[in-house]
């Protein structure tokens, strides 16, 4: 295993010596969406989408171009300008890593994007909502293309922030600003754990660039300060990407517009700290290390966690979270396999990219139709008035459940099989998971579009107009083909081998594999026992008041509880404190002071009598005392 | 020998007048008392070598000041004399004690120093050609600019007093009309009662008898009734001097028609 | 002679002071002041004699012309003041205070 990142080519001129209007087009818009406001309502969302797919274009240019470069010489720095003087030039990366990053935010950004042109249409700020989404774009895209940590985390807060404002877009709902503003706390604390380990590493190696900790960092070294610095990193990518223990704002976040959650919360910005560990894998994540195998603990819990949410969830889109949470949850857990995981890890990010993105989206359609109803208890037989949302919902079902063939069932599965190699443990809790996926998964499925329909009178679900589907279909198109394209004949590992290494030993991919057959066995069983509970007899209407299990799953495994208790409370208490000694102690000293004053000048202002005859008298004394003094003084 | 016996006739009178006119009651007392201490004052001053400042004191002070004082006394009202009772505590204690102290210390100050035999004002005055000759020279000269500007400051006075002392007109100037309408609308539209049918005496502070044999409280001018009550000189008769009581206690509010005559005095 | 005359001078000084704090009547009380300064012109011109300079009675003469000035303007004031409260004491005008 080689640090690739030192020998990285400079580059000038061509696409990718433009690279910056990736980022460029869509800050452009919404800079103009944003300032020109009102003005720009009429056609917002059409500049907005323009941009997006501007950018998208620039990457397929730049994806091409690098693909013309011989595999060696696919790491490309792009100079942009003088940032910090004397600590950090600002300057792209092209490499196969980012750009395939940038070709998945970019594309299913601009699908998205297409789809909210026809979801937010009643929505009277919908040019609002494009110049917002347009500035998340711009900022992932410079997470992902910075070559340096500055960078990085430049784009890092520039998509929280994008973000906050999309959760909280409906913010006259008090929940959606609450979620926003959990999700900005909640992400306060994995950025500062980013920040630390930047200042770790800047005190350590005297750079923040990738190239710089190449060249410094030899291969496999591991020691106190490494350590530290992964873990740090870390604690970053567990904000961003909602993994353990700072899991609590993602299923908060649904509260914002469907394809939000469709595109930040599930296929592009929650997958930043996947992107964190395998850019950084090679210095702070080697193969092997404590940080690495944090990286995968953190995973596997994550992902059984998830799961667990997802199976207890009737709002849609939770459900839908906590689904996203397990499978990030996987992608962590091969991001912390090294090299061997590295390429399955991002496999399955892009394929959850397109399986996620599309149910999202699908979720979307359906509520688009269902007078934004969330209750999945309140839908039922819709597979029928929504054929289409059917059908791409159905296949990005069978994506991520791992249905053979499909995308997910190789990216998964490949984790799952690097995972049982190298962390025996934690491999088949992933497998586990995967069951426990097969349940809940189906379970959403059985509950919306089979079934007796529950909907209420009022409510004529209707298939959503094309602007929508079609997104849908092509979303799908690559939720059945991607995987397979990807991972068969190790096309996505070479690709990326230039930027994260290549693994000890190729792997290959076994249909036939134990862990592969167990996969699939449990997630039938889970299949069917959604269908035994929710598929085959009626789905009641009311939520039942469910085992312990179930409630546990229901509060998000009492997670808010947890924070609440160990955080909030005696938060709040040192707040009190603190409050108690500044009223008492340094308001008493001050107040006290004041109040002595103001009390004695009380007393002496009543000198003033308003009695002109007292002055005159105070007046004479004096002058009398005066006069004696005089006396006095003369005489002696 | 002349000078003495005239300073120590003077310097009695003048201490006694003074204290005259801070203990009299009576504020136009006060105001005899002031001028005679002034009086005493410019012949004092004639006698030690200042004949103009004399005749300044005369003519300035007791001609010129001293009347503005009776003026506004009459203006303000000499109709009662002031409380003596002292309502700030422990003023008056402490106000004599401190003139006293005063007094002491002044007189221990300048009984101590002993004092060269006067230099007289003579040589002065003849090295200046003559009493009034030296004064206009030095006011003229030396002093000229502080003239000036006392000239000023008298022209500034004037016209401070007269912004002060100027009323705005905020209402029409009643009329004849109005005045009568007034008294129309008034308790007495007629005038005031006069000694009545059955009137025992024509004295001014007696109420006049009604028809019915009751007292006329109105018949009797209210200034004239509260000096009867402060003075004791009320009447035998118990009703009589109850009426002149009640008249005496009673506090008419100013009509506008009083008002607006009281500012033509003014 | 002049320790005398500063005698006489210092006690119709006090009593004028002792006038003024004694007295509610505003008018009586401008009374004292005048006093205060009559006695202040009788030093001047003791003074005066007694060093042989005429500058004494100067001061005397510009003296008294500030006071007609004070007169006036005083006078005026009290005149205002009445016209308003309808009192001419002192104590009245006390509203200026804590």
């Amino acid at each position: 295993m080689e640090s690739q990142l030192a020998e990285i080519v400079q580059h000038t001129g061509g696409v990718i010596g433009n690279a910056w209007l990736m980022i460029a087009f869509p800050l452009v818009g919404a800079f103009i969406l944003l300032v020109f406001n009102r003005f720009t309502n009429r056609w917002g969302h059409l500049l907005g989408v323009a941009m997006s797919l501007a950018s998208f274009v620039v990457a397929v240019l730049a994806f091409v171009e690098l693909l013309g470069f011989g595999e060696e010489e696919r790491r490309r720095a792009v100079h942009l300008y003088e940032f910090i003087p004397g600590m950090v030039d600002m300057g792209l990366l092209i490499d196969p890593l980012s750009i395939s990053f940038a070709l998945l935010i970019t594309g299913v950004g601009s699908l998205i994007h297409i789809y909210s042109i026809g979801y937010m249409a009643h929505d009277e700020h919908r040019r609002r909502f494009f110049s917002y989404l347009n500035l998340f774009v711009a900022a992932m895209l410079l997470l992902v293309l910075a070559d340096n940590y500055v960078g990085l985390f430049i784009g890092w807060e520039g998509v929280g922030l994008a973000s906050y404002l999309l959760i909280g877009f409906w913010q006259f709902k008090p929940s959606a600003a609450t979620a926003a503003k959990k999700a900005f706390v909640v992400n306060r604390v994995g950025d500062f754990g980013l920040l630390v380990g930047m200042f770790v590493i800047w005190t350590t190696f005297g750079t923040l660039t990738f190239k710089g900790l190449g060249e410094q960092i030899a291969p496999g070294t591991e020691n106190g300060t490494m350590l530290a610095i992964g873990l740090l990193l870390l604690l970053g990518a567990c904000g961003k990407s909602a993994q353990l223990p700072l899991q609590s704002w993602l299923l908060d976040a649904m509260e914002g517009p469907t394809p939000v959650s469709a595109l930040i919360h599930a296929a592009t910005m929650v997958t930043a700290g996947v992107y964190l560990v395998v850019r950084s894998g090679a210095f702070f994540f080697p193969e092997g290390s404590g940080a690495a195998l944090a990286v995968a603990i953190v995973g596997a819990a994550t992902l059984l966690a998830g799961a667990i949410i997802g199976c207890a969830k009737d709002d849609i889109k939770k459900g839908l979270a906590g689904s996203t949470m397990s499978q990030i949850g996987y992608m962590m857990l091969g991001a912390g396999l090294g090299p061997a995981g590295y390429a399955f890890a991002i496999g399955h990010l892009i394929t959850h990219g397109f399986f996620k993105a599309d149910m999202f989206l699908g979720a979307g359609s359906v509520m688009h139709g269902m007078n934004d109803e969330v209750d999945m208890r309140k839908y039922g037989a819709l597979r029928k008035v929504m054929p289409v949302t059917f059908v791409t919902f159905f296949i990005g079902y069978l994506a991520i459940i791992g249905f053979p063939l499909l995308s997910g069932y190789f990216t998964k599965d490949g984790i799952i099989e690097t995972a049982v190699h190298h962390q025996p443990i934690l491999g088949w809790l992933a497998v586990l998971g995967a069951g426990i996926t097969g349940f809940y998964m189906s379970r959403m499925v059985f509950m919306t579009f089979f079934g007796e329909k529950r909907w209420a009178d009022d409510v004529h679900p209707h298939e959503s107009p094309l602007v929508m589907t079609v997104p849908l279909m092509i979303l799908s198109l690559g939720s059945i083909f991607l995987g397979g394209y990807l991972i068969l004949s190790n096309r996505l590992l070479d690709w990326l081998t230039p930027a994260v290494g290549a693994p000890a030993v190729r792997p290959e991919f076994h249909f036939t594999s134990v862990p592969g057959l167990a996969t699939l066995a449990l997630v039938a069983v889970g299949a069917i026992i959604a269908w035994i509970k929710y598929g085959r007899v009626p789905v009641p209407a009311v939520q039942p008041r469910g085992s312990f299990l179930t409630t546990f799953a229901r509060r998000d495994l009492y997670g808010d509880a947890l924070n609440e208790s160990l955080f909030m409370r005696p938060g709040q208490w040192l707040t009190r404190l603190a409050v108690f000694f500044d009223n008492r102690g340094i308001d008493g000293v001050v107040n006290g002071l004041a109040a002595g004053i103001g009390g004695s000048s009380g007393r002496l202002r009543r000198i003033q009598t308003g009695f002109a005859r007292t002055y005159a008298l105070s007046i004479l004394i004096g002058a009398a005392l005066l006069t004696g003094a005089l006396l006095f003084v003369g005489n002696i | 020998m002349g000078e003495t016996i005239t300073f120590w006739v003077l310097a009695v009178v003048s201490v006694g007048a003074a204290l005259g006119m801070v203990f009299n009651r009576k504020a136009v007392y006060s105001a005899l008392m002031l001028g005679t201490v002034m009086l005493c004052l410019a012949v004092l001053y004639a006698v030690q070598d200042a004949p103009f400042l004399a005749a300044v004191q005369i003519i300035v002070y007791t001609g010129a000041i001293m009347m503005l004082f009776l003026f506004v006394l009459m203006l303000v009202g000499v109709d009662s004399s002031d409380s003596f009772v002292e309502t700030i505590k422990g003023q008056r204690f402490w106000a004599i004690l401190a003139g006293l102290g005063f007094v002491v210390l002044i007189v221990v100050a300048i009984g101590n120093v002993v004092f060269a035999p006067q230099v007289g004002l003579t040589t002065v005055t003849e090295q200046g050609g003559g009493y009034i000759r030296s004064i206009a020279t030095e006011l003229f000269t030396t002093y000229v600019f502080a003239f000036e500007i006392t000239s000023a400051l008298l022209i500034t006075a004037a016209l401070g007093a007269m912004v002060l002392a100027h009323r705005e007109q905020l209402t029409d100037k009643p009329t004849q009309k109005d005045l009568s309408r007034a008294r129309f609308r008034g308790d007495h539209p007629s005038p005031l009662p006069g000694p009545g049918t059955y009137a025992r005496n024509n004295a001014v502070d007696m109420p006049a008898r009604l028809p019915d044999g009751s007292a006329a409280e109105s018949s009797v001018n209210r200034y004239i009734a509260r000096y009867d009550v402060e003075h004791g000189r009320l009447p035998q008769d118990p009703e009589l001097a109850e009426a002149i009581r009640h008249t005496a206690e009673e506090n008419v509010p100013q009509t506008e028609a009083e008002q607006s005559s009281n500012e033509v005095t003014k | 002679m002049t320790t005398h005359y500063l005698i006489l001078s210092g006690l119709l000084f006090a009593i004028g002071a002792m006038g003024v704090l004694i007295r509610r009547n505003a008018i009586v009380v401008f009374m004292c002041v005048e006093l205060m300064l009559n006695a202040c012109n009788l030093a001047f011109v003791t003074f005066s004699r007694q060093v042989g300079n005429l500058e004494g009675q100067i001061i005397a003469f510009f003296v008294m012309v500030v006071a007609a000035a004070e007169v006036v303007v005083g006078l005026a004031i009290i005149v205002t003041i009445f016209r308003t409260r309808r009192s001419a004491s002192v104590d009245d005008a006390n509203l200026l205070k804590y």
